[in-house]
């Protein structure tokens, strides 16, 4: 393709890898198609067949698992008659002392505001493109946020860190998990799923019409 | 979806949109899809990579000087920075753990701080590496840095789950906070690399192999 040949509504149809900035020349996309970068190999496009209902019903259930999941005992030990329990939310908040006091906040943030808040955009931003329906307000913005957000939600890492600290544990005292704990378990599974069932070029496309 | 060997957006006169793709003409300011800021090349992007790098390295320090546990039983008063914790950890025979927490902790911020060093001082030059391998270590050092945070949220949990009175307690040192800081300053500092940046000696190099052929032919 050379330079003169890009009329207006040529480039309509290119799209750019956003890694290496090779052009692509996009013409109809089947559902269930998908593409990686022929240079850098990372993928494009990934379409599946209804995925969208999907993600809307994963999201949804994850949402409702993080915020029950912050009230319900996480995890419990006992040693000599003394014991202790423990939810979500006391372990982000146990930095408390001085300027520890933001690595508490930092915490929540990590392992369940922007996990929540990711869940939130995601149902705001893909319900409408479900039912054919135009795009909420600020949808735009919404999909860029929780795209942005991605590496900044941590659960799974919370998670694998709750094994090692259980591990840590069980030579101090008797450790029992609570509900909260596989709560996080199968939320870690829904995000995972409902992420890789996204098909970002397909929601670009969704909210431009 | 067909393929245009090799070409990218800028030598198209054009500009991809690093968030939803897009390519607009070269000049554009804003994405008018999704809204980002449309930057064909950001060479300034480096400046961000080592002022991030640095901070990193600086918060890096402190984290393994200082105590990140500390814990109080009926006798003794201990604390233990994060090797000490994975060493004694190992001592009581708790291989497993004690290698995660040292990989997590150890291996992967020195690993990164090389990595996003090796990256950020070869853009623009020839290197032994090619430009696909630079880039699988650049795709690496996004996807492994968040791990490190592993070892902040033992300390959380562990923090505020042993607290039983006079028999054990646990609470957090200082270098969970500088530690927890260089994670997040090294993942600001390797997403503020363009990684577009490794691909453009190649998609010259490649254009010239092509025009020699041609003019052979």
């Amino acid at each position: 393709m050379k330079r003169e040949h890009l009329t207006e509504d040529k480039i309509e149809d290119l799209i750019a890898c956003p890694k290496c900035d090779a052009v692509y020349d996009v013409g109809y996309v089947d559902k269930g198609d998908r593409a990686r970068c022929d240079v850098c190999h990372y993928p494009l496009i990934s379409r599946r067949r209804d995925a969208g209902l999907l993600i809307i019903a994963m999201s949804s259930a994850a949402f409702v698992l993080v915020i029950a999941a912050l009230f319900l005992p996480f995890i419990k030990i006992q040693r000599l008659g003394f014991q202790n329990e423990t939810t979500i939310l006391d372990a982000a908040l146990a930095f408390s002392d001085g300027p520890m006091i933001l690595l508490s906040l930092a915490t929540v943030g990590l392992i369940v505001g922007l996990p929540a808040l990711r869940l939130g955009l995601t149902i705001y931003t893909i319900t409408p493109i479900v039912f054919d329906r135009k795009p909420w307000p600020g949808a735009h913005r919404a999909f860029w946020l929780s795209e942005n957000l991605k590496p900044w939600s941590m659960i799974e890492i919370f998670v694998i860190g709750t094994a090692v600290a259980l591990v840590k544990l069980t030579d101090l005292a008797r450790v029992e998990l609570g509900p909260a704990f596989w709560m996080f378990a199968v939320l870690v599974i829904l995000v995972i799923v409902k992420d890789t069932f996204t098909c970002r070029w397909s929601v670009w496309r969704a909210l431009e019409q | 979806m067909t393929v245009k060997q090799s070409i990218t957006a800028k030598e198209l006169g054009l500009v991809g949109c690093r968030t939803c793709e897009k390519v607009w003409p070269i000049g554009t300011p804003k994405c008018g899809r999704c809204g980002a800021k449309l930057i064909s090349r950001d060479h300034k992007s480096l400046q961000r990579v080592w002022a991030w790098w640095f901070a990193g390295i600086l918060a890096y320090i402190p984290a393994n000087l200082y105590p990140m546990l500390i814990t109080t039983t009926l006798f003794r008063n201990q604390e233990d920075t994060i090797i000490a914790g994975a060493i004694q950890l190992a001592a009581y025979g708790s291989w497993g753990v004690a290698i995660i927490i040292l990989v997590a902790s150890v291996v992967i911020p020195l690993g990164k701080f090389f990595a996003i060093a090796y990256l950020a001082l070869s853009v623009g030059h020839k290197t032994t590496m090619t430009p696909f391998q630079r880039h699988v270590i650049f795709e690496v050092v996004e996807f492994i840095g968040r791990w490190s945070m592993i070892d902040v949220f033992v300390v959380a949990i562990l923090s505020s789950l042993v607290q039983l009175s006079v028999v054990a307690s646990i609470n957090p040192g200082i270098a969970a906070l500088a530690f927890a800081l260089s994670v997040i300053f090294t993942m600001l500092s390797a997403k503020a690399f363009d990684s577009r940046l490794i691909w453009d000696k190649v998609f010259e190099d490649e254009k010239e192999a092509k025009k020699e052929t041609q003019a052979a032919t």
